[in-house]
């Protein structure tokens, strides 16, 4: 089985390994987890890193997580690789909001393990 | 129609400060993060010579803050359901697991009324440590100040509220 590169961008470090946790009970045995605790890290690290799916905070300090994802589509970094957001922000508002900025999920927190595999695994089925 | 909506929630003061949207948030967290379930509690913890401390800011359409305060060994036996570790002493993933369980709190609660969710951001986590200290609030538009206990631990949740713009 082909491993999985997953870049999690959380400046919590509990919660990426919360995150972790949530993928290898969705059933992601293969999963090499990535972590960034910031969205400028998030970018360095897919400057060196091929990853096939990326799930990141939005309220981060210093670049939050729809600036990161701006940028990372701005500079062409992971084309094609899935990005979904995990986040507290609930509304209607926030979601179309990380849609348009290249988000292809969205997961609102406090999340289970089977919502993270519901959300997760049918846009690694589509890549 | 920024006064509109400033009128709305004015209006509509009675469903921001609905005590049971505090109650609904706090059972919502705890039950998906950490698996247990959490009952009200009439008395207020009792205060420990250590605590823990997050507060989420609130910014927008209401200013205020959520605050999380709880005794050192309930933090540590939170983050420790957060992470499937043990801990003995207040490290910085214990502080970590502690500002995210204020943060998760802070967003479910402004999820329960639309206009809050839409118009009122969140900061990011500030946790304090220590003993003998005291949180003050001035003038708040209203203040909910929540005791719970899940196992045998304790901790309180306050929604503050200083201003509607």
């Amino acid at each position: 089985m082909s491993e999985l590169h997953t870049l999690i961008v959380d400046d919590s470090s509990v919660m990426r390994k919360i995150v972790e946790r949530a993928l290898r009970q969705a059933g992601l045995d293969s999963l090499v987890v990535h972590e960034a605790g910031s969205g400028v890290e998030g970018l360095e690290v897919l400057g060196t890193t091929q990853v096939q799916l990326i799930l990141s905070d939005i309220n981060m300090p210093s670049m939050d997580g729809l600036e990161f994802l701006r940028q990372l589509r701005a500079k062409n970094l992971a084309p094609g690789v899935p990005v979904v957001m995990i986040t507290t922000e609930s509304s209607e508002e926030h979601v179309k909001q990380a849609i348009l900025a290249g988000a292809q999920g969205y997961i609102r927190k406090p999340f289970t393990a089977d919502q993270v595999k519901e959300r997760v695994l049918p846009l690694l089925n589509a890549a | 129609m920024e006064r509109d909506m400033t009128l709305s929630l004015r209006e509509s003061m009675h469903v921001v400060s609905d005590p049971q949207n505090l109650d609904a948030s706090v059972v919502e967290v705890f039950q998906t993060m950490l698996g247990v379930n959490c009952r009200r509690e009439s008395a207020p913890p009792v205060k420990e010579p250590e605590s823990v401390t997050a507060v989420v800011g609130f910014g927008g359409l209401l200013s205020g803050a959520c605050v999380f305060t709880s005794g050192s060994g309930a933090a540590m036996k939170i983050a420790g359901h957060m992470t499937g570790m043990a801990f003995d002493e207040i490290d910085d993933t214990v502080k970590d697991g502690i500002g995210e369980i204020c943060n998760m709190l802070a967003g479910a609660w402004k999820g329960k009324v639309p206009e809050l969710a839409a118009n009122c951001g969140l900061s990011v986590p500030a946790v304090i440590t220590g003993s003998d200290y005291h949180l003050h609030v001035q003038a708040p538009e209203f203040q909910l100040l929540h005791a719970y206990s899940f196992e045998d631990t304790s901790f309180s949740v306050t929604i503050v509220c200083d201003g509607l713009q």
